[in-house]
């Protein structure tokens, strides 16, 4: 229970994978036993080597009828006791939803993996996107938190997806790494480290799974077969689980308590990091793949003496609102680069301080150096 | 006996939300005593269940694990908990409308798969917690909120339906035939692998109120006049088992409650 160093499931080393596969190794790293999912387009090769891999190691590897499935038979898998994991993408991400909503209400620890594609639809099965950023936020029904990731390298798919158990299990919270097809179909180095730092889920016999002493805290969790008795519901509960749907202070408590519990840690949740800030005049905020292109166009404009600078989201959920506000008083705008109509910029309104531009793509490729550096230079 | 099933019941919870003359507080006690005649400890199992009615039957009134899950997906939840802890001995207690139609799918699948999941259907052959609208389980000709000049669609045979999935352990009783279905909640529960009971449960305030059944006990004799345990059909004419409800087991596999 708590905080734990383990040896990683790979001997140490350097590896040549693509984002996919490393996301399933960080998975087996972190602990996780259990993989449900059902093949969808640019995802799949996660499930491919979980199935390898979990027969390899004694875990669990079941191909489900469908997402909705997926995602229910991941939920029951973690209140047996499991750290468990399953990938989709797009469409099968928007079948999930419901309960990825009833899994934040009942306080599961689970992560999804969305390898974004051109959506909306069916749209580019095979071709780049990041449209589902609005989507983990937002897409269940009723008021929730989530965690979510945001992937630049195949090293982060690793180091993310162990990441987001970590997070999953310390806050009992679904946790999404939010990778998209250019990260998952790009192989390049990735280190593996002796050990691995992990958390694993708190458990205190006969204490109340559903409540906290403080807005901060996370209740603690049993598991199915331990004699507890448990009472997991979807339905507005006390501390016991007990169904009291009629109690407008107890609906109120309960909804408040699993927005606190992440929003009140969330200096300890969101993770930025930063390129040539200090003098910058004009920076470019980043996320996912974008990033890459973007940090190339920055160096380029650094190289002719241009005040550029670049901060880059590794935590797209709970958002930077502080680190934004807190953001050098230099720089005057703000260009947000992404593959979808504008999301990321959206938000970047709510708290920033400067003007924010927002570009978007949408055709299914990746945003290239040069238009990014073409965008940078008209805000010069 | 009565006394007997406190010890199968959650502490604090005061009374079930079953309508009078509902079937599902019988079905709720029939399970209870098969779990007692087989001496099993019932903080060893776990329960799973979706929404509707029937849902309600363990969550929250067994003093057991119990998972109460979203709409069709409690075959899905259960399929779940047992891959991970096998050791888990895994029912799961839900309606018509939660187990073969939205979670349609689920159903089969789980009975393809051979999963040893217990799966007990209340079928009362309406949506009763959303107010009597038609099921895919309701007779043709049916009054429903739905379906105001009778019901046309043909409804499924459950039993059928699983067993052509490859359910291996397939029965059917109304909460009538008490002592039938208690020894097949045992048989099912006595047995490793997929198996499937379809309890006819009456519903006498969504669907007796609208076809003229709108008694508690009506409901029970009609029940009563329309079921027909399979030994007893085999005998009749197809103009005799018009209307009838064939009820008993269908199963390739010997089972021993002992």
């Amino acid at each position: 229970m708590g905080w734990k160093r383990i040896k990683a499931a790979l001997p140490p080393g350097r590896y040549y994978f693509s984002g996919n596969e490393a996301a399933a190794e960080g998975a087996i790293a972190a602990g996780c036993r259990f993989y449900a999912g059902y093949p969808i387009t640019p995802s799949s090769e996660i499930m491919e080597r979980m199935a390898h891999r979990l027969d390899q190691i004694g875990g669990v590897f079941v191909q489900m009828e469908d997402e909705l499935s997926s995602i229910s038979a991941v939920i029951g898998a973690s209140w047996a006791g499991a750290k468990a994991i399953t990938a989709t993408s797009g469409p099968g991400f928007s079948l999930m939803m419901e309960n990825i909503g009833y899994a934040a209400f009942t306080e599961t620890p689970c992560v999804i993996v969305d390898i974004q594609r051109a959506g909306p639809a069916t749209g580019q099965a095979t071709r780049v996107g990041s449209g589902d950023i609005m989507q983990a936020k937002w897409g269940s029904h009723g008021d929730y938190q989530v965690i979510a990731l945001s992937p630049w390298s195949v090293q982060e798919m690793y180091d993310q997806t162990i990441q987001a158990f970590n997070f999953a299990e310390r806050y009992r919270v679904p946790t999404f790494l939010l990778g998209d097809e250019a990260i998952g179909h790009l192989r390049e180095s990735l280190d593996i480290k002796p050990w691995v730092r992990v958390f694993d889920r708190k458990k205190a016999k006969g204490r109340p799974p559903f409540e906290a002493k403080s807005p901060r805290q996370i209740p603690p969790m049993p598991a199915f077969g331990e004699g507890e008795s448990i009472l997991v519901t979807g339905s507005t509960h006390d501390g016991l689980g007990i169904r009291r749907t009629d109690d407008p202070e107890v609906h109120a408590r309960l909804v408040k308590r699993l927005n606190d519990k992440i929003l009140l840690n969330q200096e300890d949740i969101i993770e930025t990091e930063e390129f040539f800030l200090d003098d910058a005049t004009v920076a470019a905020l980043c996320y996912g793949f974008t990033a890459r292109s973007t940090l190339t166009a920055v160096k380029e404009l650094r190289g002719e003496g241009h005040k550029v600078g670049l901060i880059r989201l590794r935590t797209l959920w709970p958002f930077a609102h502080k680190e934004l506000r807190q953001l050098n008083q230099g720089v005057k705008k703000i260009l947000v680069p992404e593959m979808n109509r504008g999301q990321v910029a959206g938000e970047t309104m709510k708290s920033s301080r400067c003007e924010v531009v927002s570009f978007c793509q949408t055709d299914g490729e990746i945003i290239r150096p040069e238009v990014i550096q073409k965008e940078l230079m008209r805000l010069l | 006996m009565a006394r007997a099933m406190e010890d199968y019941l959650r502490p604090g919870i005061p009374t079930t939300p079953f309508c009078p003359g509902c079937g599902h507080g019988i079905l709720l006690g029939l399970i209870l005593r098969s779990i007692h005649a087989l001496g099993i400890d019932i903080r060893e199992m776990l329960f799973v269940s979706g929404i509707g009615c029937a849902a309600w039957i363990p969550s929250p009134h067994f003093k057991a694990d119990t998972l109460h899950t979203t709409h069709g997906r409690a075959i899905a939840f259960a399929t779940g908990a047992k891959l991970y802890n096998p050791r888990l001995r895994v029912m799961v207690i839900s309606g018509d409308g939660d187990l073969s139609s939205i979670g349609g799918n689920h159903l089969i699948h789980a009975a393809r798969r051979d999963i040893d999941l217990k799966v007990v259907c209340a079928n009362n052959m309406i949506y009763g917690m959303t107010g009597g609208q038609v099921a895919a389980t309701t007779p043709v000709g049916s009054t429903t909120s739905t379906t105001p000049l009778g019901s046309t669609e043909r409804p499924f045979d459950l039993c059928r339906l699983v067993e052509g999935a490859g359910g291996r352990y397939v029965a059917r009783h109304a909460v009538t035939q008490p002592l039938a279905l208690i020894e097949s909640i045992k048989k099912s529960l006595s047995f490793t692998g997929f198996t499937f009971i379809e309890v006819l449960s009456p519903c006498p305030t969504q669907f007796g109120s609208k076809n003229l059944l709108e008694s508690a006990p009506k409901m029970m004799e009609w029940l009563m006049e329309n079921c027909v345990p399979r030994e007893e059909a085999e005998g009749l004419s197809p103009e005799e088992l018009e209307g009838k409800i064939i009820t008993g087991e269908w199963s390739d596999v010997a089972v021993s409650t002992g």
